[in-house]
């Protein structure tokens, strides 16, 4: 194996280390050890900095579309009916 | 005993619901916790369903459970919370009576697997927001959502969709802290995956241009 096969593989195994602690990362949850860890990590390793930018991206635009879907006008007067609420409607 | 709902997700929430009014029957009391929280509550549905009319059959079973179950409601938890947990329940029970109807391969495997290895590495960051977020992306992060398993998907809808913390996440699906974190790593990175694949494919046909 040459020196930058094995270089590579055990940068792999850090990769994998380190994915357990990307869902506290992102939270901004993580210890500031570990935060320096995976900090340090990425400086080098160019997969795992796009596995959190497009992690980061991912959670932005579903919080983006959240509020997409809203209840239809008649789903809601449905529900005031069923609970006979209809005096109570604004 | 007067418990306010804090941090309710709706517009023109601000006024507090007394719990002491909903429990002794007030139902214009009743009539505006529905009010608060109905969208959220058929959103959260939606999402775990995918279908509008069994969306609705929740959300009315959830407000009728509610009433009934007011009476006995301790507070231990919020509200908002409380509803959230009925509305969730009641999903994942149609998904399940679904599942008897069509054999599922996926079943809940994801509580058992370690964090799958990412796979598809593109930067797909720098696309153009029209590109990210025009129907068909919009139309596909809906699709990818209703492919994970319905364990990371209440999860990962409650947490991340309607912005629920993780303490409340967790009161609402009966997990602890951990399991819901686990989760939603696990849900996140899935979705990433199939965003990346989805993405690489609108960069490369930019390119192409």
């Amino acid at each position: 194996m040459s020196d930058h096969e094995h270089k590579h593989e055990h940068q792999q195994e850090h990769c994998h280390e380190l994915l357990s602690t990307l869902g506290e990362y992102v939270e901004g949850t993580l210890s500031p050890d570990l935060c320096r860890e995976l900090e340090r990590h990425m400086k080098n390793c160019q997969r795992c900095r796009v596995v959190v930018d497009t992690l980061r991206k991912t959670i932005d635009l579903y919080h983006e579309t959240a509020e997409d879907t809203s209840m239809p006008a008649e789903v809601r007067q449905r529900l005031y009916l069923r609970l006979k609420l209809e005096d109570y409607r604004k | 005993m007067n418990q306010n709902v804090e941090n309710p997700q709706e517009e023109g929430s601000k006024q507090e619901v007394s719990l002491e009014a909903l429990k002794a029957g007030d139902m214009a009391e009743f009539a505006r916790l529905v009010d608060i929280y109905s969208n959220s509550i058929y959103r959260v549905a939606l999402k775990i369903l995918n279908d509008p009319q069994d969306a609705e059959d929740v959300l009315q079973e959830t407000f009728i459970k509610a009433l009934r179950a007011l009476p006995s409601f301790e507070g231990r938890s919020s509200l908002s919370t409380w509803l959230y947990r009925i509305a969730v329940n009641e999903a994942l029970m149609l998904v399940r009576k679904r599942r008897t109807n069509f054999v599922s391969i996926d079943a809940d495997r994801d509580d058992e697997e370690g964090e799958a290895e990412p796979a598809e590495i593109v930067d797909w960051c720098c696309l153009p927001e029209g590109d990210l977020l025009n129907a068909e992306a919009r139309q596909f992060l809906n699709a990818a959502v209703q492919r994970l398993s319905p364990a990371l998907r209440a999860v990962f809808v409650l947490r991340d969709l309607e912005g629920l913390s993780v303490k409340e996440t967790a009161d609402a699906l009966n997990l602890t802290e951990t399991a819901v974190k686990t989760r939603l790593l696990r849900a996140r990175l899935k979705l990433r995956e199939e965003l990346s694949v989805y993405y690489a494919e609108r960069m490369a046909e930019r390119f192409s241009k």
